[in-house]
């Protein structure tokens, strides 16, 4: 298969280790970043690349210039108040740029 | 609730996990083989379908079956997108159904 | 559903699959062979080619290291085929133990361990895991000691992961193929890890 073209690509505003907050709000739509994480702070642990919006995709349109996504580490504890284990457990999840903020 | 989507169910309470698993019957194995058949031909994307699923009312996302879900947000899709029409497929599946009485 | 007598009806969706796909060939957009292809092309997706992955690594350092920077690449140098995909490979450690979950669907690596299990896709794990992973691995039957951190992969966009299980005491002398064959679906989502027992 030929390689496609890069589509264009916003730029990246985070690296690695730096601390993040996630945007608590609530739109309509196709949205791929969980609610139970909204408003919680936690550390970009590496930048995946960039793709194409899916909140666009889902509506039929090109979803460019493609967003970086980042994977994004956070402590259970900070996450659930009451959770059950020990300080150091995190979970990691795939956020993309428009949904965070430098913390 | 709008707020938090139906399928937005991170860190809902829940009961046990039952480890269930059946054999996929050839039916559900066609519509996986539709829908990535699709994909890769880019007639559809992955967030147009699960923007499908999602838009199922609460009471339906819980009763259906995955595949069940899958083939009603496949065809919902392909409908938004003209690939097929409604009339279309309402015929279609009257003559179907007739085929099927009469063996 | 319900009993009609002799004619044994289509479900509402089985009709659906049918009528769509009928619709689908008769306008040229798909052919039965392709379809019938493509599902021979999932049913040869098993768990096997994850266990390959993972026993490769297991016995080849330079190996592992490559599929811990680059697991798409690293698969494809196995002759996998990973179309489009960007796979993630996640290590346990005795320090740290990795289990995958998708809260907002049902997000897998299908093209190494094949078409996910109905659990993984239920809403009582989906709910859970990312909440209580310890009380659910506890229900797979996996006590996570509290000096290991449990790190959960909520595969919420493009990446798709696969745990590379810890290799167990006792198989040093054992050859490739023999290691892949304790290394289950469950022990490569993170929710078991492989015994020389293969249990």
């Amino acid at each position: 298969m030929p390689k496609l073209a890069e589509p264009p690509a916003v730029a990246a505003k985070f690296k690695a280790g730096d601390r993040v907050r996630v945007r608590k709000t609530a739109p309509l739509g196709h949205i791929r970043t969980p609610f139970y994480i909204r408003g919680h702070a936690g550390e970009i642990e590496r930048l995946c690349g960039a793709f194409p919006n899916p909140e666009e995709l889902a509506q039929m349109r090109s979803g460019l210039p493609a967003q970086p996504l980042y994977r994004v580490r956070f402590r259970q504890k900070e996450v659930w108040p009451d959770y059950r284990g020990p300080d150091s457990d995190v979970v990691e999840i795939e956020i993309f740029q428009h949904w965070l903020e430098k913390a | 609730m709008i707020e938090r989507g139906h399928h937005d169910m991170g860190g809902q309470p829940a009961g046990k996990v039952e480890r269930t698993e059946h054999d996929y019957p050839e039916w559900e194995r066609r519509v996986d083989a539709m829908v990535q058949l699709l994909r890769t031909r880019r007639k559809i994307t992955v967030d147009e379908l699960r923007k499908n699923i999602e838009a199922l009312p609460p009471e339906a996302y819980d009763r259906l079956s995955y595949y069940e879900k899958w083939i009603s947000s496949l065809t919902q899709t392909l409908i938004q997108r003209g690939v097929i029409t409604s009339d279309e497929l309402g015929r279609k599946m009257e003559q179907v159904e007739q085929r099927a009485k009469a063996g | 559903m319900n009993d009609q007598g002799a004619y044994k009806p289509f479900t509402y969706y089985q009709l659906m699959e049918t009528s769509l796909r009928e619709l689908l060939v008769e306008k040229g957009i798909l052919s039965d062979e392709q379809v019938n292809a493509e599902v021979a092309a999932m049913r040869a997706r098993q768990p096997e080619r994850g266990a390959r992955v993972v026993a490769r690594a297991w016995t080849e350092a330079a190996y592992k290291k490559r599929l811990l920077a680059n697991a798409t690449a690293a698969c494809e140098e196995l002759g996998l085929e990973i179309p489009g995909l960007h796979l993630v490979a996640v290590e346990n450690t005795p320090q740290v133990h990795n289990a995958i979950v998708c809260t907002l669907c049902s997000c897998y690596p299908r093209v190494l361990l094949g078409i996910p299990p109905d659990w993984y896709k239920s809403r009582n794990y989906r709910s859970r895991m990312v909440r209580e992973p310890r009380a659910v691995l506890a229900e797979f039957g996996l006590r996570i000691p509290d000096g290991t951190q449990i790190r959960v992969h909520d595969s919420t966009a493009d990446m798709r992961y696969l745990v590379l299980p810890m290799r167990p005491k006792g198989t040093e002398d054992w050859d490739e193929a023999r290691l892949a064959g304790i290394v289950t679906r469950d022990a490569m989502i993170g929710v078991a890890v492989p015994t020389v027992t293969g249990g």
